[in-house]
């Protein structure tokens, strides 16, 4: 497999507003290929942020009271306005338990 | 071609009551923490046995005391032990813990303290313990059916790439396995905190599912809620989870429940340490979500391999039934691959399906059931943590 055909943003699901960074290294400005694990689907992002491997990114806009979205399921509130191709973690998302 | 599991054997001990082991230890096992000297003592001086020191045993009561009792007999008992020497303070409990590991046929011999002292009651366990290793290390092993084996999981340091690549892995498994016969075990009770509702779908019956419901609820009522002090963001996801990129209890719950795979079925939910009575199948079991307690648990009702996804990197072992380390993080795999004996890392450059990956864990599975030591069992972790339910008197 060439390099240019490994992903650097994994999604579980189409319905998902946030993916996960697979790779080391990640920078801003990164042109991402970003694949959807449910069906082999790929698309193209631009990483805002230098995003450490395993964190997420916004694939969409959210803004204060926006519900993230992973596994096709509620993951909790967004708490701070995030832009998509931006750093979702907890400086913007919160759970909505306990 | 689909995995075939009806005909793969491994080559394991056949215990007296029918049950597989993949390892044979003579166990030295203190009933209380004050007996810890005496078991470490007869260990030292007896090649092949294992004693495994803890931490509680006296001035316990009600559910607190049966589950005490329930973890130590269930781990003298599990198939991985061929024999057991039993060590108390005093006789009374010390023959309660005997007695039970008894039923199931195996050798035990039970020494206690009070009188005798501590040199006494290592000279004439030591003689025991002697007799013990000549006869286990002259028993021999023969081919079982791999799905006669009890596999138990749990995952720790979890991260994001969990989710994506080794918990589905044990996933891919137990949909191959449990078919077949295979004997499996999931637990973690806050862990399913935002997943409840597809933990629920997920068992066999609708008594399963609201026996599980039950088991979850009254955690969240009579634990979480009168003790917490904000929302447990300190500490479910834990640092480390949070580190590698994990934001919320929700998210880590969702990629927890990625091991049960996508066509098992839970037959029912188990106690803690409460060994599964329903047959072959899938288990639940209420368990923290603390690697060492949580495996500590497992191996107590019965389970003799554990497979265990990291993301981040948890070491944990167990001092009876090895710990298999599943990880798809390079990062991981990069700076810390002695613990790791599954690399998965594959499936996040989409170089390995997830099917490939539940393949190399049966591998892996039937290796370390022919004998294979684990990354845990090679770099000595022997973690054994009870769990306890409230102050003893």
């Amino acid at each position: 497999m060439t390099s240019s055909s490994v992903p650097q943003l994994l999604v579980h699901d189409r319905k998902d507003n946030c993916g996960v960074v697979v790779v080391e290294g990640l920078t801003a400005g990164t042109d991402m290929l970003c694949v959807v694990t449910e069906d082999n689907s790929e698309f193209r992002l631009t990483a805002k942020d230098d995003i450490p491997i395993g964190h997420k990114v916004a694939l969409d806009d959210l803004k204060v009271g926006d519900t993230a979205t992973k596994y096709g399921e509620d993951i909790g509130k967004i708490v701070a306005p995030v832009a998509k191709g931006g750093h979702l973690h907890t400086q913007n998302l919160k759970t909505k338990r306990w | 071609m689909a995995f075939d599991a009806s005909n793969v054997t491994v080559n394991a001990w056949r215990r007296e009551n029918g049950r597989v082991g993949v390892r044979n230890h003579v166990l030295i096992l203190p009933v209380d923490d004050i007996s810890n000297a005496a078991a470490e003592g007869v260990s030292r001086l007896i090649q092949g046995t294992i004693a495994i020191p803890h931490s509680y045993g006296r001035l316990q009561f009600g559910e607190d005391l049966e589950l005490h009792f329930r973890t130590i007999i269930g781990t003298g008992a599990n198939p991985n032990v061929a024999a057991v020497v039993v060590i108390g303070i005093e006789p009374g409990w010390t023959k309660i813990i005997a007695d039970g590991i008894r039923k199931t046929g195996k050798p035990v011999a039970e020494f206690s303290i009070e009188q005798n002292g501590d040199l006494e009651t290592i000279r004439a366990a030591s003689w025991k313990a002697k007799e013990f290793v000549h006869w286990a290390t002259e028993l021999q092993k023969e081919p079982c059916p791999l799905t006669d084996l009890w596999v138990s999981t749990k995952c720790g340091e979890s991260d994001t790439t969990t989710g994506l690549s080794s918990c589905p892995t044990v996933g891919n498994m137990y949909d191959k396995l449990i078919p077949h016969g295979l004997t499996g075990c999931f637990g973690e009770t806050s862990e399913i905190t935002g997943a409840e509702h597809i933990c629920k779908s997920r068992a066999a019956t609708p008594e399963a599912g609201e026996k599980f419901m039950k088991i979850f609820q009254a955690y969240q009522d009579e634990v979480i809620e009168p003790n917490k002090t904000s929302d447990l963001s300190d500490s479910q996801p834990t640092k480390g989870n949070i580190l590698g990129g994990l934001t919320t209890i929700e998210e880590k719950a969702l990629g927890n429940l990625e091991k049960i795979g996508r066509t098992s079925t839970y037959i029912d939910a188990l106690g803690p340490a409460e060994a599964p009575e329903q047959g072959p199948g899938l288990y639940f079991m209420d368990t923290s979500s603390a690697a060492a307690e949580c495996v500590t648990l497992m191996a107590a009702a019965g389970y003799v391999i554990h497979t265990f996804p990291t993301g981040q990197g948890n070491v944990v072992g167990h001092p009876i039934v090895p710990v298999i380390k599943i990880s798809g993080n390079p990062r991981t795999l990069r700076t810390m691959s002695e613990h790791i004996d599954v690399d998965v890392t594959g499936v996040l450059t989409r170089e390995m399906t997830i099917d490939q990956a539940g393949d190399a864990l049966i591998e892996m599975i039937t290796r370390t059931a022919n004998g294979r030591n684990t990354a845990a069992e090679t770099l000595g972790h022997r973690e054994f943590s009870m769990t306890k339910l409230y102050r003893s008197a």
